[in-house]
């Protein structure tokens, strides 16, 4: 996804530690996923003044806070919006987005939906939990139907959102699946939605501890099976990953769904940035350009 | 009295007003003319009614004023409509084949024009417009050259055919008039001033390019759409990326994270999309990434009448976003002052790093202004404040690399400074790595909004960011009065009002009635002890604005204490006329009333 990163082999986990440690619940599926995020920048080697890691409101969007790279802790569910005016802004850049399921496919949905369209150059992690969490447990457009929440004590009546297939029919260039619970195949698929030039969608299953007792580590493990593990799996047909993100139940894909790279991102597209990034660019209207603005009106 | 000539054409949506009031704007301003123009429209593309009045003068015209020289009837309706308008010395010239006219007051010339006789109707299905703009500016005493030019220019791209033939319908226009009707008594004059035409909008558009502006965005919406046209027919040339955005929450955070990065940003919106962005306006108090949010008043509340004028968005402007935060408000006095002003408000809020508030609306986004071109200043100051921005290489210098660059060389974002203006460093620049929140924080970043929650911290913190208010006071200049010093009424407006208590007071003054004008630009910081010192002496003073509720009135009171003897208000959508503002001082200074709500006669 990066254009221009900077290379070094210096950049180690101890550089990406942030200023305070996590304040998570213990166990907390978010650990594991800022863990891997670490790691997946250090395999890459991106300097961390070329990170930009953005984030909404929420347990999983406090995480620019536990990461030494440049951060942005903004408001519930308008992460993306932030990402993409910064991205276009300096697409240098290398871009995260952080949230949770609340909020990025609740308050946050209309940007979802649109910046996947607009096939904006980053990468957007989802550590999804099927629940709220920092509101101390309410139902979130994740939960199953039936779940018991404080705010559906009676049980979830309605349809929870599939966040694959939406991303899938919303345009999304790279989508995929992660389990917190494997460090190796998450830190995988991150290093390559941020390689990917384009939006990169990942879904995490990142469960809580402390408020979903239906969607646990436990629940998961024996269901996630690896789509690289099918050698019959081709992710760049997306039909095929549309089928496959219709699975749940006893078997719960997780992996690489799809990938297509004939796109080009919403920077690329731009003829404006054809001089370099805008914030390299001169202040200045060129003099003759601004004649012909006046010109035209006289 | 000022010299000035209007002329109003009116029709159905899509029967071509504006193509004859875009040529008699450009005759106009070409004979180094003034003018003004305000369109009066619906919420509808084709039908309906417009009325579209232009008015020109030798000296500054700076609104629509208070009479109709020359009336074009497109149809029946606006005939019906805006004829018993029309005084002495008044014409209107119409389709004699499909208009009758009404009951016209005595000394007004009806031009009927036999439009089947004198142009092929079956071929050009806007020949009574073009006829009807040859008649008009033969009565008005301009010479035939000046049309022909303009209608080469505006029919060029269609191929000589089409421009000889409307040449040819315009002089039989010009030709029939001559023969046929009485010219105006003084013919229209000519200076050698050179006037740009344009309106608000693409004035405060070109004004954000002026200004550096490099990250536009907007979702349409009505009075405000103009700036986003602007932008994106200029972009490339400008260098500026300009973006279409889902909705105005969307634009108003996109706009902050292109500001982030380090670049001038922008937005405008109208009343509802203002009201959208609000929570994003505290992020960017907060995090002290600073914007400039444009709102385009239109009548409200809710969706209102959304091609009409108010100054209703005050109390939401003042009082946008939840917290207490460093803002800055200001509202553009004219058009050109919508250029003028956009890259003042980014120099101030690039200083303080905080949100610029423009409060625009529809009488003048919307309206034209003849504006002298070293109004449109290409190379105003630009003081982008203490931004530290990545313009080196990246890691070229040193402490870009290896565990240094974790350490960030103790470099702190949110510092704690006597201005309360902590330097700011946007990503890529290396060794300053660190996070901005929304949550409250302490000054490298860290949050004290959970598990360090800390009131010694969260107070000081508060102090540092409002410590800026004083600083923006003394960036921005206290109000002044205009006109005599000592009066016998004074009027108060702010923003868009300037022209027309302008010519109010002028017409006050013929008359004998002393009258100076006390307008108000920077709303936010008010500058309240230098108003009242202002006002101190004022014999009789009467506030003046377009909305029902005083907003002005109410903020000012709220913030002086002070209450003016008087209040003219309107809020039927339409702008104040001249005469609206004269006669209700004149009822006021007779005691009759204390507030006068002007009745608009013209009915649009």
């Amino acid at each position: 996804m990066a254009t221009s990163v900077q290379r070094a082999s210096q950049l180690t986990m101890a550089d990406l530690k942030g200023r305070v440690d996590p304040d998570w619940c213990p166990g907390c599926g978010d650990f594991g996923v800022l863990a891997a995020i670490q790691k997946a920048l250090v395999e890459l080697q991106i300097l961390n003044h070329n990170v930009v890691a953005i984030s909404g409101i929420g347990c999983s969007s406090n995480l620019p806070g536990f990461i030494n790279t440049y951060g942005m802790h903004t408001l519930h569910g308008r992460a993306l919006a932030v990402a993409t005016g910064l991205k276009l802004a300096n697409h240098e850049l290398t871009v995260l987005v952080t949230g949770g399921d609340g909020d990025g496919f609740g308050i946050g949905g209309n940007h979802f939906v649109h910046t996947m369209r607009r096939n904006v150059d980053l990468l957007y992690v989802v550590m999804d939990n099927q629940i709220y969490g920092l509101t101390t447990g309410q139902t979130s457009p994740t939960s199953r139907v039936g779940m018991k929440t404080k705010s559906m004590p009676f049980g979830n009546i309605e349809a929870p959102v599939n966040p694959i297939s939406l991303a899938l029919a919303a345009g999304a260039t790279f989508v995929a699946r992660g389990f917190s619970g494997d460090q190796k195949h998450l830190t995988e698929l991150l290093k390559q939605g941020i390689e990917h030039k384009g939006f990169s969608f990942l879904d995490v299953f990142s469960p809580c501890v402390t408020y979903n007792h239906d969607n646990t580590y436990q629940w998961y493990r024996p269901r996630v099976k690896k789509l690289e593990d099918d050698s019959a799996y081709d992710a760049s047909d997306w039909t095929m990953a549309m089928e496959k993100s219709l699975l749940w139940g006893d078997e719960i894909p997780i992996g690489k769904f799809f990938e297509r790279t004939d796109v080009p991102s919403l920077h690329a597209a731009e003829p404006v940035l054809n001089e370099g990034p805008l914030v390299r660019l001169d202040p200045r209207v060129p003099a003759d350009a601004a004649r012909s603005f006046i010109e035209e009106l006289m | 009295m000022k010299q000035t000539f209007a002329v109003a054409i009116g029709g159905a949506a899509g029967q071509g007003v504006a193509t004859p009031g875009d040529i008699f704007a450009k005759i106009f301003s070409r004979r180094g003319l003034s003018l003004n123009a305000y369109n009066a429209y619906q919420s509808i593309i084709r039908g309906g009614h417009t009325l579209l009045t232009i008015r020109t003068g030798p000296e500054p015209v700076t609104n629509m004023g208070d009479r109709i020289d020359l009336l074009i009837p497109l149809n029946q309706d606006t005939m019906d409509r805006h004829l018993k308008l029309l005084k002495s010395g008044a014409a209107c010239i119409f389709n004699a084949d499909t208009i009758k006219p009404g009951e016209a007051a005595e000394g007004v010339q009806l031009c009927p024009l036999p439009v089947s006789g004198l142009a092929d109707i079956t071929r050009n299905k806007v020949a009574q417009n073009t006829l009807a703009m040859g008649a008009g500016l033969n009565m008005m005493g301009i010479g035939f050259a000046a049309l022909e030019e303009a209608l080469h220019e505006q029919f060029k791209k269609k191929g000589e055919a089409v421009v000889a033939e409307n040449v040819g319908v315009a002089r039989a226009g010009y030709d029939y008039a001559a023969a046929h009707f009485t010219a105006f008594p003084n013919p229209l004059s000519k200076t050698e001033k050179r006037y740009a035409v344009l309106s608000g909008n693409i004035a405060m558009a070109m004004g954000g390019a002026a200004a550096g502006v490099k990250f536009y965005c907007a979702y349409p919406m009505s009075p405000s759409t103009g700036v986003l046209h602007w932008m994106a027919a200029h972009a490339r040339k400008a260098g500026i990326m300009v973006r279409q955005v889902e909705d105005e929450i969307g634009v108003i955070n996109m706009a902050i994270g292109a500001a982030h990065a380090g670049v001038r940003s922008m937005c405008a919106t109208s009343g509802g999309g203002f009201a959208l962005m609000s929570e994003g306006l505290g992020m960017s108090a907060m995090i002290e990434t600073p914007v400039v949010v444009i709102d385009c008043q239109r009548a409200g509340p809710s969706t209102g009448v959304p091609t009409k004028t108010e100054q209703g968005d005050l109390w939401q402007m003042l009082g946008a976003a939840f917290g207490d935060y460093p803002r800055v408000i200001a509202a553009p006095l004219d058009i050109a002052d919508c250029f003028k002003l956009i890259p003042e408000m980014f120099n101030i809020v690039d200083r303080f790093q905080c949100p610029g508030l423009v409060l625009c609306d529809l009488l003048l986004s919307e309206g034209r202004l003849g504006v002298e071109e070293s109004a449109l200043d290409f190379n105003p100051v630009i003081d982008r404040g203490e931004i530290i921005l990545p313009l080196d290489d990246h890691g070229d210098n040193g402490n870009g690399t290896g565990a240094a660059m974790g350490m960030n060389g103790g470099y702190k974002r949110y510092k704690f400074t006597e201005s309360g203006i902590s330097p700011r460093a946007v990503p890529g620049v290396p060794g300053h790595v660190h996070t901005v929140a929304t949550d409250e924080h302490m000054e490298d970043g860290v949050l004290i909004s959970d598990e360090f929650t800390n009131p010694v911290k969260r107070r000081a913190m508060m102090e540092k960011r409002m410590r800026k208010v004083a600083g923006i006071e003394a960036a921005v200049p206290p109000p002044t009065l205009w006109g005599p010093r000592d009066a016998d009424v004074t009027l108060i407006g702010w923003g868009s009002t300037k022209g027309v208590i302008e010519e109010a007071c002028e017409m006050l003054n013929d008359e004998g009635i002393t009258a100076n004008q006390l307008q108000i630009r920077w709303l936010v910081p008010l500058h309240g002890e230098a108003i009242l010192e202002l006002l101190k002496g004022a014999r009789h003073t009467i506030i003046v604005e377009n909305n029902y509720s005083g907003q002005f009135a109410r903020y000012l009171r709220s913030e002086t204490s002070f209450v003016p003897d008087g209040n003219i208000r309107k809020y039927d959508g339409e702008p104040f006329m001249p005469h609206h503002i004269v006669e209700a001082v004149k009822e006021q200074l007779a005691g009759k009333t204390h507030l006068s709500v002007p009745m608009h006669e013209i009915m649009v």
